[in-house]
């Protein structure tokens, strides 16, 4: 399955649905390729930074830049690894833990005060300033039993986020 | 946490004249009911519903939409199908398009050979020469659209010559600007395009009135919205035709009016244009395919089926903004022509929306955030 042109074979939709864990049927994977074509405008295999941006819901993101780290040049099978995440039929844990990989962007196992500092920069913008962001993050951190100094890990945001109702929910269009 | 939380004061300031985007996003991205109760780790952790934008963004945004050609199904072959379709192909490549393009010509040699000696010799009567040349040029457009045998239902009350009227149209290709020119002979705003194209634009299109942009100058708004009024103005002048989309559009939806074309002083009428795909595709997808091989695609088809509704003028209602009467003549053309309103600016196309969009969900989210802070 190299060149985004050719066409998906049963053999190739059954793989990444395996590769995904059964999160996504074999319907919408077909559906979730053209959309992959549509975007890998240049027909190398991947979608680009820059093709990601010619879609104006996702630059406007506050989170593009953050997620661009990660799927920059991702085959399909890995977009639709990405993807499904947001699947109806992911679990919660693959939810925090999707949400953990975009907290840890050094991928050490462990989010420092800094990358939930940088998160929060991402959503608050130059409206808020620094010094009130490191404030109110301190402030959340200690009144749960954290410091500035300390790492989570994922058993801490699987006890943080496990009890609230998360929804995290995309629908594939199936034609 | 003594001092109650400032927020500092935007420096970019919200752009007033842009209708809201999130009235038109799907109902996902807004946040479902403003979320309250003290503010807790885990709130600040769960980014959850900008992350669900982002992806659902990814998977299917309304922007791409209203660029992408649906390329007709394929047929399933069986034993006659497949022979009438080659002979369908024959007839069309090999007997229809000489045809189209005997006619054509025959077209381009009446034309020349009249409007050459209508534009020199009646230097001196202006009058006379502008209502041959107006003919001259519904004639060659008549010439053009029988070329691809178009099949063209017009509905409504003719356009009439009257001052102090703009007409608007949603934009699916270039032949757009043809179909409505047999009819009258519209002065229109177009970009200068390259090659022969622009050679017809600067020679044929000059003698009925047009004015030029470029998309990729800034200070040129301000230009060609002098250039726009002073056309309204004038008596002798063309009825002047805008689509104001600013780009071709796939004909299921429309991409958001600029405001230039409805902040004229002047009334405003409505033409919607909807094609039937049953033979051609009419969209001018113009990253994917030049012109003239679009048009080529057009020649060798059956037939451009396609129907126009010229609607009931429209006056600025007091106390509206340009924006909104544009955003309404949008909503009268997509809904005669069934079309879909996005809110989304044509031109980004071409480039990258503004960061306002982001600042906009940052300063709500830093709000929300700093009031929850407060509450005990």
């Amino acid at each position: 399955m190299g060149n985004t042109s050719s066409m998906l074979t049963q053999y190739d939709i059954e793989e990444v649905q395996e590769h995904c864990n059964n999160t996504f049927s074999q319907q919408e994977i077909v559906s979730l390729y053209q959309r992959f074509c549509q975007l890998d405008r240049s027909g190398g295999g991947f979608i680009s930074a820059d093709e990601f941006l010619s879609v104006p819901e996702f630059a406007v993101n506050p989170l593009s830049q953050r997620l661009l780290k990660i799927l920059d040049g991702l085959n399909f099978k890995e977009f639709v690894l990405f993807l499904s995440a947001f699947s109806s039929r992911a679990s919660l844990q693959q939810k925090i833990e999707f949400i953990f990989k975009v907290y840890d962007s050094d991928g050490n196992g462990k989010v420092a005060f800094s990358d939930m500092l940088d998160v929060l920069r991402d959503l608050t913008g130059q409206f808020i300033s620094e010094q009130q962001r490191e404030q109110v993050l301190t402030h959340v951190l200690e009144e749960s039993g954290y410091t500035r100094d300390s790492l989570l890990s994922i058993s801490d945001f699987v006890k943080t986020l496990g009890n609230s109702d998360l929804k995290m929910e995309v629908e594939v269009p199936v034609d | 946490m003594g001092d109650p939380g400032k927020l500092n004061s935007s420096s970019s300031e919200l752009d007033l004249d842009r209708p809201n985007l999130e009235d038109y996003l799907p109902s996902g991205t807004s946040i479902q009911q403003e979320p309250h109760g003290k503010l807790r780790l885990r709130d600040l952790l769960d980014i959850s519903p900008t992350l669900t934008e982002a992806a659902g963004a990814i998977i299917d945004d309304s922007f791409t939409r209203c660029f992408k050609s649906n390329p007709p199904e394929p047929w399933n072959w069986n034993v006659y199908l497949f022979p009438l379709w080659c002979f369908g192909v024959v007839v069309r490549y090999f007997i229809l398009f000489p045809a189209r393009v005997l006619v054509l010509t025959i077209g381009w040699i009446i034309f020349l050979s009249s409007f050459i000696p209508v534009h020199f010799l009646l230097k001196g009567h202006d009058k006379l020469r502008k209502n041959l040349e107006r003919l001259l040029v519904e004639l060659i457009c008549s010439f053009f659209v029988a070329s691809w045998t178009g099949v063209v239902k017009y509905h409504g009350p003719r356009p009439s010559m009257r001052p102090k009227q703009v007409f608007v149209a949603n934009h699916t290709s270039m032949i757009d600007f043809i179909i409505l020119e047999q009819m009258t002979a519209f002065a229109v705003i177009m970009q200068k395009h390259p090659g022969w194209v622009g050679l017809l634009q600067s020679t044929i299109l000059e003698s009925v009135g047009c004015i030029w942009f470029n998309r990729s100058e800034a200070k040129d708004r301000e230009i060609v919205t002098k250039k726009l009024r002073d056309h309204v103005l004038g008596a002798d002048n063309n009825p002047l035709l805008i689509f104001p989309e600013g780009t071709c559009v796939n004909n299921h939806y429309t991409v958001m009016f600029k405001k230039g074309a409805f902040e004229l002083g002047c009334s405003v009428c409505p033409v919607a244009i909807k094609y039937n795909k049953i033979f051609v595709d009419a969209f001018w997808n113009s990253k994917k395919q030049s012109f003239t091989v679009h048009l080529l695609q057009l020649m060798t088809s059956w037939a451009v089926v396609c129907d126009v509704w010229y609607l009931e003028p429209q006056n600025i209602r007091p106390g509206e903004t340009a924006i909104e009467f544009a955003e309404r003549v949008r909503d009268i053309i997509s809904v005669r022509a069934g079309l879909k309103m996005v809110p989304w600016d044509g031109f980004l196309k071409y480039s990258r929306p503004s960061p306002k969009h982001r600042e906009q969900r940052q300063q709500n989210f830093a709000e929300t955030m700093l009031r929850r802070l407060e509450e005990k």
